[in-house]
């Protein structure tokens, strides 16, 4: 597969030529995979939101470059707008950035931006609700009215009408109840597997990522510390402590068993994984 | 971008003009402001001129720093000098059509212009080297004197803390909205002035939303810690004045009377 997106030697300095200068992150360099679910962890402050924002252009680096399908987005002559609607970047908290009288007038915000006529800008609307799993009753409700969960639907909805190729989703479960978070990464999900979006998943839960994603990127104090498959970083899970984040629960739980003189693979990720393991080791052997 | 608002915000290094009493540097902005009033010679002028360069100096706050806040005032700046320069009479020396230039418009507007600019850089010398708590101390004690004829002297300096430190909030959740608001392929900078200001609803909606939940929850966390006025309230840190902010009263005191003497 190609990369889709590629960060080269990327550098953010905040503030410089003050005392208070500092790096947000330092000397990056990844690629994306089309098609992949790459998952990015770090500690608060490690500087994963300046980082995603650097993918669609909000913000330019101090520093390197980052190029979309080979182009540079940060030469001259790019265009950064119709680039916003190819990576589609969804804050954290974004229901803070509903405006509009009713949610199907706020998702067409982002179609109407690119030049679509409001009729088309309408069905994109109601296609990425769908795609978000909103029910059709919420479609002329005020944002307001709607209870956080849904608020984050109607958000990533925004940016879905959209129809990006990418979608970057900054913590997208912070500050949802259980249900909700769940409800939220399966829909991110689907709109991996079904509809092909490269998906970016920003998160310092590791359980959550585990369950998804098929590469890891872990950042530290700006720097990119591991960039390889779940499996691989969280074998690593001593060292992911002493940067403030840690393995899944289920990684530890294999280490405990092991140490109990129990034969488990080392490498269990998710509840699936670790219940087929477990039926092995009680029928076999 | 819009992270260059200076005002309100705390510049930590350490210098004599940081570890004044807060009062201190409150009547020497009060001092600074008026003189600016006062003026309207040229020496006068160059006094503050001057003043001020040694307060910046004195202040180890970088002059590039201290002047972002000016990017703020642009629009204000340009507003008045354009009708003090063209709305002024007296002898003419320029003239198209109705819009004529004086002598007298010319020098008004320049004396404005210098007044306007002087009177940001010197409040955000005093906010850049005091932090708002310092600040809001500064202010309560120096006014407690009100307090006898009913002023609500705590009230209004919680009030003006309050409102400093929500400054940068709001500046930062600006940005943050317009930055998710560009995601969604917003403009904010091309196009006329409706189209411009039609851009900016988008952007007010939520941060008018954000500041009343921000509020809000201010002042729930307030009374939850059982917050209730001023009326018996003691400090941890209580203001006392040392021989710097003396010799700072006298430095004052000379800068006054000269500004006064060149008036």
């Amino acid at each position: 597969m190609a990369a889709i997106i590629k960060v080269d030697n990327l550098t953010h300095i905040y503030q410089a030529g003050t005392v208070m200068q500092s790096y947000a992150i330092k000397d990056i360099s990844f690629e994306i995979e089309e098609g992949s679910f790459v998952g990015l962890i770090g500690h608060t402050g490690s500087g994963k939101s300046t980082l995603i924002q650097h993918l669609n252009g909000l913000i330019k680096p101090s520093s390197g470059t980052v190029f979309f399908k080979g182009e540079d987005i940060f030469a001259e002559s790019y265009s950064l707008k119709q680039l916003r609607s190819r990576v589609g970047l969804v804050f954290q908290y974004p229901e803070y950035q509903l405006f509009e009288e009713d949610v199907i007038r706020d998702v067409m915000y982002g179609p109407k931006n690119m030049g679509f006529s409001d009729e088309e800008a309408r069905e994109k609307a109601i296609e990425a609700l769908k795609l978000a799993g909103m029910n059709e009753v919420f479609y002329e409700r005020s944002p307001f009215e709607l209870s956080g969960g849904q608020k984050r639907r109607a958000a990533i909805a925004g940016v879905l009408s959209m129809e990006p190729e990418v979608l970057i989703l900054d913590e997208p479960t912070a500050g949802l109840d259980p249900k909700g978070r769940d409800e939220i990464l399966d829909t991110i999900d689907k709109l991996h597997r079904e509809k092909g979006i490269t998906i970016v998943l920003v998160s310092h839960s590791m359980d959550d990522i585990a369950k998804y994603a098929d590469k890891l990127l872990v950042l530290d104090k700006g720097e990119l510390k591991y960039n390889d498959v779940p499996k691989a970083v969280f074998r690593e899970y001593k060292e992911l402590e002493k940067i403030g984040l840690s393995a899944p629960q289920l990684t530890y739980l294999a280490a405990d068993l092991i140490k109990q003189g129990v034969d488990i693979d080392p490498e269990i990720g998710t509840v699936e994984e670790a219940k087929n393991e477990i039926l092995r080791l009680l029928k076999g052997e | 971008m819009l992270r260059d608002i200076t005002i309100g915000q705390y510049y930590p290094v350490e210098s004599c003009i940081h570890s004044l009493d807060p009062r201190t540097k409150l009547t020497g902005t009060m001092v600074f402001l008026l003189s600016l009033f006062i003026t309207k010679s040229v020496a006068g002028y160059v006094i503050a001129t001057i003043f001020l360069a040694v307060m910046i100096r004195l202040s180890h706050v970088p002059f590039k720093f201290i002047t972002k806040g000016l990017k703020a005032i642009v629009f204000l700046l340009i507003l008045s000098v354009s009708f003090n320069l063209f709305l002024t009479d007296g002898t003419p020396i320029f003239k198209i059509g109705f819009l004529k230039i004086t002598w007298e418009g010319l020098v008004l507007s320049a004396f404005m212009a210098v007044r306007l600019i002087y009177l940001v850089i010197g409040s955000s010398v005093m906010t850049l080297t005091t932090t708002p708590n310092q600040l809001t101390d500064g202010i309560e004690k120096g006014l407690a004197v009100f307090n006898k004829i009913g002023v609500p002297v705590h009230e209004i300096a919680m009030m003006m803390s309050i409102a400093l430190r929500f400054i940068p909030i709001l500046v930062e959740e600006t940005d943050k909205i317009m930055k998710a608001q560009m995601a969604r392929g917003a403009d904010f900078e091309t196009g006329g002035l409706i189209q411009k200001a039609k851009a900016m609803i988008p952007l007010l909606v939520p941060l008018f939303i954000s500041a009343f939940r921000r509020a809000s929850d201010l002042a729930m966390a307030m009374e939850a810690r059982c917050y209730h006025g001023g009326e018996g309230r003691t400090k941890m840190k209580p203001l006392r004045y040392t021989a710097l902010d003396k010799k700072a009263y006298i430095i004052m005191l000379i800068y006054l009377s000269l500004m006064f003497l060149s008036r």
